[in-house]
């Protein structure tokens, strides 16, 4: 027993061909530099208000429209217009704080609210002083986001992990945080281990977080600092009364990646999608927005120690999941060593892949073994995110039910860490209670019947199986290889429609105004904090 | 009702009216549930009605299967269906009749106008993403798709669909106060008819304010309320501006 526990969490039953492997990711950290260089030399709007955040300023502008936006837009809107981002926010800000113009940081964004605020970059001795209260003063923040992850730390040893591998995740989104909480407290009595909270259409395209607890939305729920302490304190009680820990999920993408990172923090989410390129792709959002953002949020995840899912599943939503299932492979990397670099350790990384394979098509079900496969053997060490087919769900409810029995039995066959729980009904209606219940009962019978079924499995060396995944992997290369030889890399890749089908030029896409290159004087006393200190306190 | 076109549900003999369905009430599993579900069985016309399974959901709630013959008979010569003047296509449906009929990618422009800034009706027509589980019209090979985003104003989109000889402009509004959509709509025909005249790009609004009746009085050619899909857009833009297989014609 001991000995196939081991190899099932180890290496899959596939021998990859360890010259591709170490290839493939030479080929990756080549590709991704150019992105790396860009993330370092700039700051956006969004990494800035983040640094408020950290520092404790909540709540919006009364007066302001209908009340909607948040002091650290205005704190940094004001900023940005009297002497620009170039240097940060955090100079200007705590040079006024430290010369005494107002008592607070909440004082101070009054005093920019009431249009009396003036922003001046200090230098020398004055810059010294006002980087020195700005890092205690976001310390604070970093401290908070320490303390969160002991204190999940010591809830997952005394209430426990889930018993087994792959986590149940589920979904509930009402658009009215207090009926998600019911439905979610209700999935986690059901057997779900992982809550998402989906977030409201659209709200990646919002370039300020909206604040409080909120009830109204479209198809989700809003991401606020409130709704996340909601739901987290609802989550702990059903944990306790269950004897497990209960894990939160969110959304750090779209134009507020960072704060949205922070405040999921301060929190205590346990994952976060995250993907390097989705915003890009599937939002427009401007490629160099979000590759700052993206480094920015996923040093506060390494930090909190928030685990990451990539969303290399939407890819094959809309390409074809054999033709393109090299480009799943292809952003795995990028995302994993994107992340690498931020900071993010394997155990973090919740890499992304779908059941997406038209079941029509002869050998469907051998191809997806031969794909989860590649990604099990590709990334030991990473809690890989299983995702369920959508593509192909008609509306027949029967056959989606067993399409998603056959989607859990290659999830436990390939040894995935998180499993996203399919829907018969997707595509039909958002969830009722008993799809949910029937879906729960669609993994445990499979979880109970074969979830130890991978230690008497292993595809032939050179069968079919071994053959497709050999195949994923040299066409992924190949890609690899043609972004690695662009002058710009990734970015350029994309701007040429290298992903999914749609071309994103580097200046395109929205939030490209909110990017700023860095001076020589920018100081962000959060990447500075958290760069200091990749061992994170509680480990 | 006339004879022959009468028929009922089909389970292995012709006229048992066999029918299944599964549902859920709010009561805890047990004979009164059981009960329950065979009185809402009975008024649905179902009977005799079997319960074949119940159970429990949590403490609060019982899932149901029924089967049972189902009493009501339905008569062919009364059913009537509305049809869409034109047809639902999927996307690679719409990609083959722009590649073959127009021979060109379709031009479209997007935009909110006013100062509406809720981008979410467009974003969900248009970005990749889509809505409804539908991708949005970026995922069509052969539209060619610029959002402009929000608080775009009438003269700079007239500018814009210029500028990129679009076939089609469509424009968003979600929020809307004192009928500002409508007074804006009528606003973006009129500066499109005095700019361009008959050769202006076809005008598509929506949102879930509007009625889809209001189209000729608002001054466009077709308004989408609350609720359309992206194919339901790119399926009228094939039938609006793509020349039908059997003529000729190039569209205007």
């Amino acid at each position: 027993m001991a000995i196939s526990a081991q190899r099932v969490a180890g290496v899959s039953g596939l021998t990859l061909d360890p010259v591709l492997v170490a290839r493939a990711r030479e080929l990756a950290t080549r590709a991704a530099a150019p992105v790396v260089d860009l993330a370092k030399a700039h700051t956006t709007v969004s990494v800035e208000r983040a640094v408020l955040r950290l520092a404790g300023l909540t709540g919006t502008d009364p007066v302001l429209g209908d009340g909607e936006v948040p002091w650290v837009n205005r704190v940094v809107d004001a900023v940005r217009e009297q002497v620009g981002l170039e240097s940060g926010v955090a100079l200007p800000v705590w040079h006024a704080l430290a010369n005494g113009t107002a008592p607070s940081l909440s004082a101070l964004a009054e005093q920019v609210g009431a249009g009396t605020a003036r922003f001046t970059v200090p230098t020398g001795a004055e810059a010294d002083r006002a980087r020195e209260v700005a890092r205690a003063a976001v310390g604070t923040g970093i401290a908070r986001i320490d303390a969160n992850r002991a204190r999940r730390e010591e809830l997952v040893a005394t209430l426990g992990d889930p018993p087994r591998r792959p986590w149940i995740y589920l979904i509930v989104a009402t658009g009215d945080i207090y009926e998600d909480i019911p439905q979610a407290q209700a999935a986690a009595r059901a057997g779900a281990d992982v809550i998402a909270v989906i977030r409201s259409t659209g709200q990646s395209l919002l370039d300020y977080v909206p604040e409080g607890a909120t009830r109204t939305g479209y198809a989700g729920t809003y991401a606020t600092g409130e709704n996340f302490r909601l739901m987290r304190a609802a989550l702990d009680e059903v944990g306790v009364e269950l004897g497990r820990y209960v894990r939160l999920t969110n959304y750090a993408s779209g134009l507020c990646m960072p704060e949205i990172a922070v405040l999921a923090g301060l929190e205590r989410l346990d994952m976060m999608l995250n993907d390097a390129m989705y915003g890009i792709l599937f939002r427009d959002i401007n490629p160099q927005r979000t590759f700052v953002d993206q480094r920015f949020s996923r040093m506060v995840h390494a930090r909190a120690g928030i685990i990451i899912n990539t969303g290399e599943d939407n890819y094959l939503t809309t390409a074809d999941a054999v033709d393109e299932a090299h480009t799943v492979t292809v952003s795995q990397l990028l995302n994993e060593r994107l992340a690498h670099e931020a900071g993010l350790e394997d155990w973090q990384l919740g890499l992304g892949h779908a059941f997406e394979i038209d079941p029509d098509r002869p050998e469907s079900f051998r191809l997806e073994l031969a794909h989860a496969l590649l990604a099990r053997g590709l990334f030991p060490d990473a809690p890989l995110k299983w995702m369920p087919p959508t593509k192909h769900m008609t509306g027949d409810v029967f056959r989606g039910y067993l399409l998603d029995g056959f989607f859990n039995l290659a999830g436990a066959l390939t040894g995935q860490g998180i499993l996203l729980v399919g829907m018969m009904t997707e595509a039909v209606v958002t969830p009722w209670l008993s799809d949910r219940d029937l879906a729960l009962r669609n993994v445990r019978y499979v979880l109970d019947a074969a979830g130890n079924l991978a230690e008497d499995f292993a595809p032939q060396p050179g069968g079919f199986i071994d053959a497709r995944a050999h195949t994923v992997l040299t066409e992924a290369l190949q890609l690899l290889e043609r972004i690695a030889d662009h002058p710009q890399g990734l970015i350029q890749a994309i701007a040429d429609g290298t992903f999914g089908i749609t071309k994103r030029r580097p200046d395109g896409g929205k939030g490209l105004d909110g990017v700023f290159r860095k001076a020589a004087d920018h100081y962000d006393p959060a990447l500075e904090l958290l760069a200091e200190a990749k061992e994170p306190a509680g480990v | 009702m006339s004879e022959g076109t009468v028929i009922r549900p089909y389970g292995d003999t012709t006229g048992d009216g066999m029918v299944q369905t599964s549902f859920t009430l709010p009561v805890p599993p047990g004979p009164q549930a059981d009960g329950a579900a065979l009185q809402l069985a009975a008024k649905m016309g179902i009977s005799p009605a079997m319960v074949v399974h119940s159970t429990g959901i949590g403490t609060a709630f019982t899932f149901f299967v029924v089967y049972g013959s189902v009493q009501h008979l339905v008569d062919l010569a009364e059913v009537h269906v509305e049809e869409r003047p034109y047809p639902l296509l999927s996307p690679s449906e719409v990609n083959a009749a722009v590649k073959t009929r127009l021979r060109r990618s379709l031009v479209v422009l997007g935009a909110c106008i006013g100062t509406d800034a809720h981008t979410v009706g467009i974003d969900a027509i248009l970005n990749l993403k889509g809505f409804a589980g539908e991708k949005g019209l970026e995922y069509y090979r052969e539209l060619q798709v610029a959002n402009l985003g929000a608080q775009v104003s009438v003269p700079e989109l007239v500018r814009a669909a210029r500028t990129a000889k679009a076939d089609a402009v469509l424009v968003s509004q979600v929020v809307t106060q004192k009928d500002a959509h409508l007074r804006n709509t009528r606003e973006l025909a009129g500066a499109f008819r005095e700019a361009m005249g008959e050769s202006r790009p076809l005008l598509v609004v929506g949102g879930p304010r509007f009625d889809p009746a209001m189209a000729a009085d608002l001054g466009v050619d077709k308004v989408f309320g609350r609720g359309t899909t992206p194919g339901e857009v790119a399926s009228y833009l094939v039938h609006a501006l793509v020349p039908s297989p059997d003529s000729q014609e190039a569209p205007a």
